[in-house]
């Protein structure tokens, strides 16, 4: 982790070609060497962050004020940080019978701000202090403060699973990890108004810069593993599968089962498992089909690459196949020589820098905090699967050696429904996660996408699912058409997944828009491209399904739909 | 340590958190002396000065200093 004086001199120098993001700090203490951090931290991911801090304590004066600075600033994003020193300090000045609502009290006022607040809500959660008043028996008594303080820590999680644009930002797992010494320095905090310990800074302000990425579409979606002394302990080429060091049985076997418990737990959450390993395929698959006490099996990979090829041309094989960015991938392998050869040839993985003890490695990647995401959806325990008939299907393609013949082979069944309360998750999360196939690039939380779909007046919404006779690609591509007027249809949103490029998908997609357009009487569909760093891909996008230029506008393009006739494809 | 070694090191410390290589202490410089010494640097050199020589400062001495004598003074009983 970056130093606070190391951050601090990023935010000094931070390049003006940064994509710039505003953000909104308030807090009930001292937040500037926060924001100094914040700047810092974000500069090292690739944005400036322009921000607007909050004189201290004028949270509910700036937040709920319509014409306060904070209002007229109208950030992208707000950090709400209430201390809970000085919730404590609130505690200690409540009656004794009012001490019991103290929790109650509190989420009302987020409840409050999170209504008026602008942009995203970023709020901190409530590291512990427990004043022990009633030593252990406080657990057990509402009114002690150890008894709020959790209490409030649990309405904050349930209040932000009803409400997508408010995201916790976990800094009591911060404390948790360094402990309270390093959050919290007493001598300062005396003299000063700062809470947050100038170490903890770079730690607090790295979980809600992952928070701002991801909530801009920057995440990681994969996870590249080593075998041996990764995955378990030896060599399975020399030990045989019966050798090598897993479960409870041999050496520290145990060490690597919790390691692979982990990963499973990330693969049934959506992340995208790959093997990347010096072996024989033949042994390496051994291994995991025999040994009964493997925890991943096989069929838990999107791809199992396992040759004596170099690792940096394995692993760009893998990133083709899967067709995701480098940026969005992270190899994880306990030989030094390897990662380092990885991170020279592919700049954008993440490499982290292994503990020497497999026993380190849950805690050590666990506080890395490497798989941030913005939502979550039950489709995405499906993922991997659906990456694996991707790659089934890859090794399909090579066999045609007409594009059509295989298009044909697929069997693709594609079907379209508007936007509704069980598709919402999923189209939400598409609109964050999608960067190449994507036309305007419009990001939306799932409130956006229940009041899109609630005015039928405005706009009409369009979500596309796709099977094959390799799998389910499940929900993958989202347009929003805007009724500009009785005869004009705006493409507002029109993106699809990756993983589905190349099927003649978006030409079903025109099919049917034009087709929705012709039946409501539309006369014609605008279409914009919106450059971004990520979607060069469609660039040519309208003009090669029929579109003209428009108005002469640069990126704006009309389809007539009188003058259309249905585009072939393969899809039914 | 004498107070010259202590003052040496309290300088690299300085420079280093200030980004300001033309920075020199003496017992009489003072934050008046120094532009970017403010409340919020001196929070960050009261860490980094205690990092440096493994000491804790209480609450109660950091706001009785005047200048770097002060801070000397005090980082010498505590090592």
């Amino acid at each position: 982790m970056k130093t606070f004086q190391e951050l601090k001199k990023l935010a000094k120098n931070i390049p003006d070609k940064l994509p710039a993001i505003r953000l909104a700090v308030l807090g009930d203490s001292a937040t500037q060497l926060l924001c100094t951090a914040l700047k810092g931290m974000a500069a090292e991911r690739g944005y400036r962050l322009d921000i607007w801090e909050a004189d201290f304590n004028q949270i509910e004066l700036q937040i709920l004020n319509p014409e306060s600075e904070y209002s007229r600033f109208d950030p992208d994003f707000t950090i709400v940080f209430h201390a809970t020193a000085k919730l404590l300090q609130q505690y200690d000045s409540l009656m004794p019978g009012e001490k019991a609502c103290l929790a109650q009290k509190r989420m009302e006022l987020i409840r409050t701000i999170a209504e008026s607040a602008k942009g995203k809500l970023i709020y901190f959660d409530y590291p512990e202090i427990n004043d022990n008043i009633f030593g252990s028996y406080g657990l057990r008594l509402e009114n002690s403060f150890i008894f709020q303080l959790r209490k409030l820590n649990y309405m904050l999680c349930e209040f932000a699973s009803k409400h997508p644009g408010f995201y916790i930002c976990g800094i009591s797992d911060i404390q948790n990890r360094l402990g309270r010494r390093n959050t919290f320095d007493a001598n300062i905090y005396i003299s000063t108004e700062m809470v947050l310990g100038i170490n903890s800074l770079p730690y607090i302000a790295s979980r809600a810069v992952d928070i701002i990425a991801a909530a801009k579409g920057k995440f990681r979606k994969c996870i590249i593993l080593d075998l041996d002394n990764t995955l378990w302990g030896g060599i399975v080429g020399d030990d045989g599968w019966e050798g090598i060091q897993i479960g409870h049985g041999l050496g520290i076997g145990k060490a690597f089962s919790e390691f692979q418990s982990w990963i499973k737990k990330l693969k049934e959450r959506g992340i995208i498992l790959a093997v990347c390993s010096k072996n024989n395929e033949s042994t390496a698959m051994e291994a995991f089909e025999k040994n009964p006490e493997m925890i991943l099996r096989p069929d838990d990979f999107a791809m199992f690459v396992a040759n004596w090829n170099n690792k940096a041309d394995n692993i760009r094989h893998i990133q083709h196949t899967l067709n995701i960015g480098f940026d969005s991938m992270v190899f994880i392998d306990d030989n030094p020589f390897e990662r380092d050869i990885v991170r020279q040839n592919i700049p954008d993985i993440c490499v982290p820098e292994m503990p020497e003890d497999p026993a380190e490695y849950v805690d050590f990647l666990s506080a890395l905090n490497l798989f941030e995401t913005t939502s979550y959806s039950s489709e995405d325990a499906a993922r991997n699967s659906q990456y694996r008939s991707e790659a089934l299907r890859s090794s399909a393609q090579q066999q045609f050696t007409n594009e059509d013949d295989f298009l044909k082979s697929l069997q693709m069944k594609a079907t379209t429904e508007e936007f509704n309360p069980f598709n919402t998750p999923r189209v939400a999360q598409l609109t964050q996660r999608s960067n190449q196939f994507n036309l305007r690039t419009v990001r939306y939380n799932e409130d956006d996408i229940r009041a899109i779909a609630g005015n039928r007046d405005r706009f009409a919404t369009f979500a596309f699912s796709l099977n094959d006779k390799y799998g389910d690609n499940g929900l993958i591509s989202v347009v929003i058409l805007e009724k500009k007027d009785s005869e004009t249809l705006f493409i507002d949103t029109w993106l699809m997944s990756c993983r589905v490029l190349k099927r003649g998908m978006e030409r079903y997609v025109t099919n049917e828009i034009v087709r929705y357009a012709a039946e409501n009487g539309f006369k014609r569909i605008i279409g914009e491209y919106i450059p971004s760093a990520k979607n060069k891909m469609v660039e040519e996008h309208y003009p090669s399904l029929g579109f003209s230029p428009y108005n002469m506008e640069p990126c704006k393009y009309v389809l007539y739909t009188g003058d259309f006739s249905p585009l072939e494809n393969h899809i039914s | 340590m004498d107070n010259n070694t202590i003052i040496a090191k309290l300088q690299e410390i300085f420079r280093d958190v200030l980004d300001n290589d033309d920075i020199i202490l003496d017992r009489n410089t003072s934050a008046a002396d120094i532009d970017e010494w403010d409340s919020l640097a001196n929070v960050q050199l009261i860490i980094e000065i205690e990092s440096e020589f493994g000491i804790r400062f209480t609450s109660a001495e950091i706001p009785s200093w005047q200048n770097i004598g002060d801070i000397t003074d005090c980082i010498a009983k505590k090592i």
